[in-house]
């Protein structure tokens, strides 16, 4: 941790987005966190993409539980709301806050310790919920934490710092998410932006739930030889499957994009992905080609990436649930709460 | 593009901007950081080893590390590194017993000519050396033009002297009131090399109707210089000064103290024009002198031998898109009444005392034939410098040429190639104290640039002596030197320690670092994370990373030396390591042979 904050100054040519801030009016608080984690990049993504976006910092809501990761809303878009919950049950207060106010831009921010072994029931039905927000995993394989004990996403025969290597089998988060029903599913490296950067910016125009599952080397814990969440073993086994480009509503498409290569998806928004496919077999938009393609690659040890699955026409939970179409915030107190009375005329239908 | 090869001195001291732009290449940062731990006697000694006159140049140097100050690019004011000096020349204890003493005799007579400063840095360089050095002065005090064109109320006449002192003390051998006025006759006295440092004393005139017919019009420099003297110590009260340069500054300056009411001073072009540097031109308008642009003079009236004012032609320009003058076109014929006219539009070289047949070539500005790196004439064992070399320039300039021609001196009486120079060096040890701590003031002060307290105008007049800048007190001072962004303690990159998490990208406040595939320098500069449009400032290109092949690139423009790179690196990949140029000085042998000894 550095004992000064970062410096406000800044480069008087940084590129001002169409509302006018740098992408440096996206900061929050200096990080705590070991120099070189994977999760800083993985903040510094997220600052862009909003950034890139040109979303105001206060109307996006960041909600975290507990762990390394959970740590870092502190350290991107201090302008932003937020919330730090107990372990594992961020996604009930995102659901919360969400169904509160529908208006505001949730992302949720954990890892695997604390999605995939406390927060398992509740990660699961945030997406059976089709919560809208963006439900960024960063995935190191340990619980950083507590010092670097397997978690229960880390490969089968990965070793710890010491040597021991790990006896079970991982979850992973992924197919996970795919099986059950989730419409936005990618995976992405903290070390690699070019990827990272439109994956986030995409997962934020979705309607939906969207997870990003993000390999984020610790790197005090988990950055050794052995180990297959490393810079190297990533670098090393990532297979970028699809490339996925965001393109706003009312951009034209880059002319390095060639048109027949590139396919596309229209989101809510009226934003589009456009898919350059590096593996020309796969499609993005069928979830039982995707589930035995990324198993037929991780029986290899490959690390399939990119945007993995995406389901055009989602219904998020307020269409589900058909709930007022405002934020319950501007709904004027006597319609939201009318009262003693009201209540029990409402109960005598049942009496 | 090619990676960068750090091992080049060159590299890291372009990124130390105030040296860089130094003539005398004066380690800046490390200065203002001995004058913020309240070492100002290290500081003043630091200063001396490259410009030998702090505590002149702390009050009118021509500052080119100013303009030069990475500060002034971030938050449009440099550093004032000028006053800073200044603060560590009048809070430097004695460093009498500091300096090296006269070393024994070599039985070499060196010869220089004119007291000024790069006769004086010479005398310097060499008297450790064992050299025995005279120097012939006109005057009957020493100090060439710091004391004959810079007033007293900006250089007090003490502070000039004691810094003299502390280089003729240590046994120069110094002949006032004897003008050289034969080359020959001086070389025929068997010195073993002559060194010419008689400056360019001749101002310029202005031959226009009427110059001639009375003695109320005068040359600048040579008006200075009789008021530096006490040869006069009135003028009138309606004042012309012809120019806009420093000197016209000092000429209009010095009359409102001499009983100038009404000072004009009168410039040819449109200002950004002028040659005056802004803060001499900010002080004369402090003092309420008018300056008035646009005017071309036509003639002086003198009515009975009485000089009753000029006349001008009011000239209009037009300026283009890309800045530049349109030849000028006459609106109208104007009258200016005064009492005084002085000159001050140039000063050129004038060598009359230099026989034209010893072989050595002049210009037709009179500037003799010098070599731009030995300093060496056409005669072999004489030697120039300071304007007398190469024309007009300033003292700083003056006191580099005096260094180098130290160093020709002392290998043309060793019987060395004059043309073989000494290398110069770079050392690079790391600040690192801690995990996160440094050796040096790492955080950014957003302080601005502290402004210089002046004697009230009501006092400033009373007396040409009264210095008019008070010069930094200490809370100045202290905030002032925090304005420093240490540019020597630079950002050195291991690249095979690199695992590319980003980290140092990610965290650098003014986005100087990216991580990139190799491209032409062009090509680069456009694909950084933030523009890299300055060219004047190199870009550092690592080699390939160990594990995509990528560069590291940096771009030093506007690096603010937080050290957040170093800090956030989790393999040590970055270090800040204090650069220190290591600049050769005749005198470093007298060092090496003082350590043998000891």
């Amino acid at each position: 941790m550095s004992f000064i904050a970062k410096p406000k100054i800044t480069h008087p040519g940084l590129p001002r987005n169409e509302i006018g801030l740098t992408v440096r009016d996206y900061e929050g608080s200096m990080s705590t966190l070991c120099a070189g984690c994977g999760h800083d990049s993985v903040s510094s993504a997220i600052m862009q993409a909003y950034f890139e976006l040109s979303i105001e910092p206060h109307r996006v809501a960041k909600v975290s539980g507990i762990g390394c990761s959970s740590k870092t809303p502190t350290y991107f878009l201090g302008g932003a709301h937020g919330f730090n919950s107990v372990h594992g049950r961020m996604p009930s207060i995102a659901t919360g806050a969400n169904a509160a106010n529908r208006e505001l831009q949730y992302i949720g921010v954990s890892g695997d310790g604390d999605s995939l072994s406390i927060g398992l029931g509740q990660f699961a039905h945030a997406i059976r919920r089709n919560v809208n927000m963006i439900y960024m995993l960063e995935n190191n394989g340990v619980y950083g934490l507590t010092k670097g004990q397997f978690s229960a996403s880390a490969d089968k025969g990965s070793k710890a710092k010491k040597g021991a290597a790990n006896a079970y089998s991982p979850i992973d988060p992924v197919l996970l998410a795919i099986s059950l029903g989730c419409t936005f599913v990618a995976r992405s490296f903290s070390g690699d932006k070019d990827q990272l950067v439109p994956l986030i910016k995409s997962a934020i125009s979705h309607s939906g739930f969207a997870l990003l599952d993000v390999i984020s080397p610790c790197v005090t814990f988990n950055d050794h030889e052995g180990s297959t969440k490393s810079y190297a073993h990533t670098r090393e086994h990532m297979r970028e499957t699809v490339f996925a480009d965001y393109i706003g509503a009312h951009e034209e498409i880059l002319t390095r994009v060639e048109p027949g290569e590139a396919r596309q998806v229209t989101m809510h928004d009226g934003s589009r992905v456009s898919f350059r496919h590096v593996d020309e077999s796969y499609d993005p938009t069928d979830r039982i080609a995707a589930i035995s393609y990324i198993e037929k690659h991780r029986a290899e040890g490959a690390v399939v990436t990119g945007l993995l699955y995406v389901e055009e026409s989602s219904e998020d939970m307020h269409s589900t649930l058909g709930s007022a179409p405002q934020a319950m915030s501007d709904i004027p107190y006597q319609k939201l709460n009318p009262g003693a009375d009201a209540l029990k005329k409402i109960q005598s239908r049942w009496k | 593009m090619k990676s960068t090869n750090p091992l080049d001195p060159d590299h890291y001291h372009r990124v130390v901007d105030c040296q860089w732009g130094c003539p005398a290449h004066t380690d800046v940062p490390k200065y203002i950081r001995q004058i913020a731990q309240g070492d100002f006697t290290a500081a003043y000694l630091e200063n001396r080893k490259s410009n030998v006159f702090p505590g002149v140049l702390g009050r009118v140097c021509d500052r080119p590390c100013e303009p030069a100050c990475r500060r002034g690019r971030l938050d449009e004011s440099p550093v004032a590194i000028c006053r800073l000096k200044r603060v560590a020349a009048d809070l430097s204890d004695d460093i009498r017993d500091k300096l090296p003493p006269k070393g024994p005799a070599n039985g070499k007579r060196i010869a220089c000519v004119g007291a000024g400063c790069a006769s004086l840095t010479v005398a310097n360089d060499l008297l450790p050396l064992g050299y025995d050095i005279t120097i012939f002065e006109k005057h009957d005090k020493p100090g060439g033009l710091m004391r004959t064109n810079i007033p007293s109320f900006r250089l007090p006449e003490e502070v000039l002297d004691n810094e003299i002192d502390l280089i003729v003390e240590r046994g120069v051998d110094l002949r006032l009131n004897s003008p050289i006025d034969s080359m020959q006759t001086l070389l025929d006295e068997g010195y073993d090399a002559v060194f010419v440092g008689t400056g360019a004393p001749r101002g310029k005139d202005l031959n226009l109707p009427g110059r001639h017919d009375t003695d109320r019009i005068h040359i600048g420099i040579d008006w200075l210089e009789s008021v530096a003297f006490d040869h006069i110590d009135t003028i009138g009260e309606n004042v012309l000064i012809i120019g806009v340069g420093n000197t016209a500054m000092d000429c209009c300056r010095s009359s409102l103290r001499l009983g100038g009411k009404n000072v004009s001073v009168i410039a040819r072009k449109p200002r950004g024009w002028f040659k005056a540097s802004d803060w001499e031109l900010e002080d004369a308008e402090e003092e309420n002198v008018d300056i008035l642009i646009n005017h071309s003079p036509k003639a002086f009236i003198v009515e009975d031998g009485v000089l009753k004012g000029m006349t001008f032609d009011k000239l209009h320009y037009d300026i283009s898109d890309t800045g530049e003058l349109s030849r000028p076109e006459v609106i109208e014929e104007i009258f200016l009444p005064c009492d005084d006219v002085i000159l001050a539009i140039g000063q050129e070289n004038s060598f009359p005392w230099i026989e034209r047949d010893l072989g050595m070539s002049f210009d037709e500005w009179d500037t003799p034939t010098v070599d731009k790196v030995t300093h060496a004439a056409e005669i072999p064992g004489v030697f120039f410098g300071g304007d007398s070399a190469f024309g007009p320039k300033n003292i700083i300039w003056a006191v580099e040429h005096g260094h180098q021609a130290a160093i020709s001196i002392h290998k043309h009486c060793s019987g060395e190639d004059v043309s073989d120079r000494p290398p110069t060096a770079m050392n690079l040890l790391s600040t690192k104290m801690g995990i996160h701590e440094w050796s040096y003031s790492n955080d950014f002060d957003d302080a601005e640039r502290r402004q210089m307290q002046h004697v009230e105008l009501t006092q400033r007049f009373k007396d040409i002596r009264i210095e008019v800048e008070l010069g930094f007190d200490a809370e100045q001072t202290a905030r002032e030197v925090e304005r420093c962004l240490n540019c020597d303690v630079q950002t050195v990159f291991a690249e095979s320690l690199c695992i590319e998490c980003d980290a140092c990208m990610d965290v650098c406040p003014v986005y100087c670092l990216t991580i990139t595939e190799d491209a032409e320098e062009d090509v680069l500069r456009q694909q950084l994370r933030a523009p890299a449009d300055n060219k004047e400032q190199v870009l550092y290109v690592s080699g390939a990373l160990p594990q995509t092949g990528k560069v590291m690139v940096k771009d030093e423009n506007l690096c603010i030396h937080c050290g957040l790179c170093a800090e956030r690196c989790p393999t040590g990949a970055w270090d800040m390591r204090k650069s220190q140029l290591l600049v050769p000085y005749a005198n470093d042998e007298a060092a090496e042979a003082r350590k043998k000894t000891a």
